[in-house]
């Protein structure tokens, strides 16, 4: 007896709703220095700011487009209107947000999960941050979590943002890096002093409802000395038959002794293209993790890295990916040991599905400094049909042989045996697939937070409803 | 007795072989029956095939379950109805503890929500009748355990489960004399407690003096060569299948 595996579009009405995009203030679409000049002056940047955009934008002019992993030919990226202006300046009191924003966020959990569990939460909607507030304790101890552009503006912090901003990912990176220092807008800014401990999270989220758009939220966060901070980042949109772009930009700077754990769960609709760059600097004895769920998109391409730049820093990387009909998921992370006695581990689970195709990539390098370095990369797949596809492709680059570099990868499919054992105890094959799917994910799903593991859960069982016949 | 279980000629393939040629016999009510045989007889297929494994396919003959036939259903039909299998080899499913997975499997079976706190209170109850460490229910569903863990791990589900009909397949070899024992305990236990019937595939003469054995089959080549009482599984282990089989 042959199974047929038939599978069902899920159900995303939770993300598809939208609203008509004609509320907001679009600027005309493609890429030009009359664009850039025109975000700028509706930004009010400050001058160095100004001639940073217009810099990307000619190093996004002579950088050719990426020609490996997944195909962004479906892209028309001359088209893709890169900003909106939603028709509300920011606001720090839920009430004043706009009815229809309101819902689309009251509808996705914020700021409901801001009153549970946040110390802070944002808000950005196409191209601007509509809401932002931080419990009043958690300001008090000097924290800073605000709109980077108005920061940029606040002369307490317009001096540290001109020395951290795109210093971690210049624009020469790639073609989008540079893309997004022409046109980025929207983002948080993040500041946690010497010594303070954030015990609860701070949240944003990205929500981009305009059609044929592109969102280039820009993330700044510096931790001091021996601070702790744990971030979430969460993104949606819905589906419109034009693509959409992400092109955001994360970057973190981790001091001395401090802590930084960056949960994102991602799910954008099924025809976005996620090129996203983040970074992280870990200074001495520091630490970063980050947490990573890949659900949506059509072509995603997402390799946070780690530099490890102080004797004794670390970095640990947990990962899912989740690619079903339609997707492309390049995914993985880098880290760059630049430093002795740093220490990295990376633990990823990819599932294909319906001819879903998850690549994995893994970079480490050791740098001849990084004597008495240890790394491990453990990655593992597991592909739910026989059109589904999973790769991965693991780098090693190591300078001294004082060093002890590992890396284990393992691909498989779920047996037949598995689901007859499961089913002879009266779960139905289509629950037996999804529980062995969750215990696949679940040593990744216990790294997020509870309401987050809780949606993969969901997402799991909507990915896996209707996937026998 | 009412009849539970009715194999009525069955006759199963798997990868163009016959393994099972027109193997009928019957299970009632409350009644614990051994299958024996030499090794390739049959008997796990068998098991099996009752269970609805998709790895096997019918051939001719049917299969009813308390007077229904069940031939066509799946294994998760099957299950609800209350028919369990014991596996030789379980498989490992790795990140599903064992208690958890107890607990959806039993709520599947009886379509009621199953409350924790009840859960949990019956798995270290179950746990107790086989000398296991209460940690178990937390470890990953049989992932690193050993064979003898597996087993016990598989008669804890039949406790849990509660099926109307076991079939329990070789679930005593391979282990020492105490885990011998202890898997004895638990077969007593769900007959205590559940009355349920037992079809046990088994070569192990101290299980079987521990159970009060109703009907006794021979299955040899995959066909059944030879029924008898409790009685006639004694005798074939004293003295070997040879004679029955060439009875044939």
């Amino acid at each position: 007896m042959k199974q047929k595996t038939q599978v069902d579009d899920i159900d995303r009405s939770l993300y598809d709703f939208r609203f008509e995009e004609n509320e907001g203030d679009f600027l005309d679409s493609g890429i030009t220095p009359e664009i850039i000049n025109e975000i700028s002056d509706e930004k009010n940047d400050p001058d160095w700011m100004r001639q940073h955009r217009l810099r990307c934008l000619e190093v996004y002019r002579r950088t050719p487009m990426v020609s490996w992993g997944a195909s962004v030919e479906g892209l028309d990226i001359d088209n893709i209107v890169t900003y909106i202006r939603p028709k509300t300046r920011m606001n720090t009191d839920w009430e004043s947000v706009p009815d229809n924003i309101k819902e689309t966020f009251e509808r996705l959990g914020i700021p409901q999960a801001e009153r549970e569990s946040l110390a802070g939460v944002g808000a950005q909607y196409d191209s601007e941050l509509v809401y932002h507030n931080v419990r009043k304790e958690v300001a008090e101890s000097g924290v800073v979590y605000t709109d980077l552009e108005g920061a940029m503006h606040d002369p307490r912090y317009a001096e540290i943002i001109r020395s951290h901003f795109m210093k971690l990912v210049p624009p020469t990176d790639h073609k989008f890096a540079a893309l997004h220092g022409a046109v980025w807008s929207g983002g948080s800014f993040v500041y946690v002093p010497k010594n303070v401990h954030l015990e609860i999270p701070l949240q944003s989220y990205f929500r981009l409802n305009a059609k044929g758009a592109g969102q280039f939220e820009h993330t700044l966060i510096i931790l001091e000395e021996n601070s702790y901070l744990h971030f979430i980042e969460g993104c949606s949109a819905p589906k419109y038959y034009e693509a959409g772009l992400h092109a955001g930009c994360v970057e973190l700077y981790v001091g001395k002794g401090a802590a930084l754990r960056y949960s994102t769960i991602e799910n954008w609709s099924k025809n976005m293209y996620n090129l996203n760059t983040k970074r992280a600097i870990v200074q001495e004895n520091g630490r970063i993790e980050w947490v990573s769920g890949s659900f949506g998109s059509h072509v995603s391409y997402l390799y946070p890295m780690s530099i490890l730049n102080g004797r004794g820093a670390s970095a640990e990387f947990t990962g899912i990916t989740f690619a079903g009909e339609g997707q492309d998921l390049d995914t993985g992370a880098k880290i760059v040991h630049n430093a002795p006695d740093t220490s990295s581990y990376m633990n990823t689970k990819s599932i294909s599905k319906s001819g879903g195709k998850s690549t994995f990539r893994s970079a480490v390098q050791v740098n001849e400094n990084a004597c008495g370095s240890k790394s491990s990369v453990s990655c593992e797949s597991l592909m739910l049909d026989n059109i589904s596809r999973s790769d991965t492709v693991p780098v090693i680059d190591v300078k001294t042989d004082k060093c002890d570099v590992g890396h284990e990868a393992k691909i498989g499919r779920i047996s037949n045996e598995a689901i007859f054992y499961l089913t002879s105890r009266g779960l139905t094959e289509e629950e037996a697939r999804a529980m062995i799917v969750r215990g696949f994910a679940d040593n990744v799903s216990k790294e997020l937070p509870l309401e987050y593991a809780v949606e993969m859960n969901n997402l799991i069982k909507l990915e896996m409803h209707g996937s026998i016949g | 007795m009412s009849e539970l279980l009715k194999t009525d000629k069955l006759t199963v393939c798997a990868e163009g072989k016959e393994l099972l040629h027109e193997a009928s016999l019957t299970v009632g009510e409350g009644e614990t029956h051994v299958l024996m045989g030499p090794n390739g007889a049959g008997k796990s297929t068998l098991g099996c095939t009752v269970m609805g494994s998709p790895e096997y396919s019918i051939t001719g003959g049917r299969i009813f379950f308390d007077g229904e036939d069940i031939t066509e259903e799946t294994a998760d039909k099957r299950a609800r109805r209350g028919i369990f299998l014991s596996f030789q080899n379980p498989v490992e499913i790795p990140g599903i503890t064992l208690s958890e997975f107890l607990r959806n499997a039993a709520e599947q079976l009886t379509g009621r929500r199953i409350k924790l706190f009840e859960h949990k209170k019956e798995l270290a109850k179950a746990m107790a009748v086989l000398d296991m460490d209460p940690s178990y229910g937390d470890r990953e569903l049989n992932v690193g355990f050993s064979g003898g863990e597996k087993k016990k791990a598989e008669i804890l589900q039949l406790l849990m489960l509660k099926p109307r009909l076991a079939i329990l397949d070789e679930t005593d070899s391979g282990l020492d004399v105490d885990a011998v024992k202890t898997v004895s305990k638990g077969i007593e236990e769900y007959r205590r407690s559940v009355s349920g019937s037992l079809l046990i595939i088994t070569h192990n003469a101290k299980i079987l003096e521990e159970l009060n054995v109703d009907k006794t089959h021979i299955l040899s080549g995959g066909r059944i060569v030879r029924e008898g009482s409790g009685a006639l599984a004694a005798e074939v282990l004293e003295s070997g299948f040879e004679k029955y089989i060439d009875g044939v």
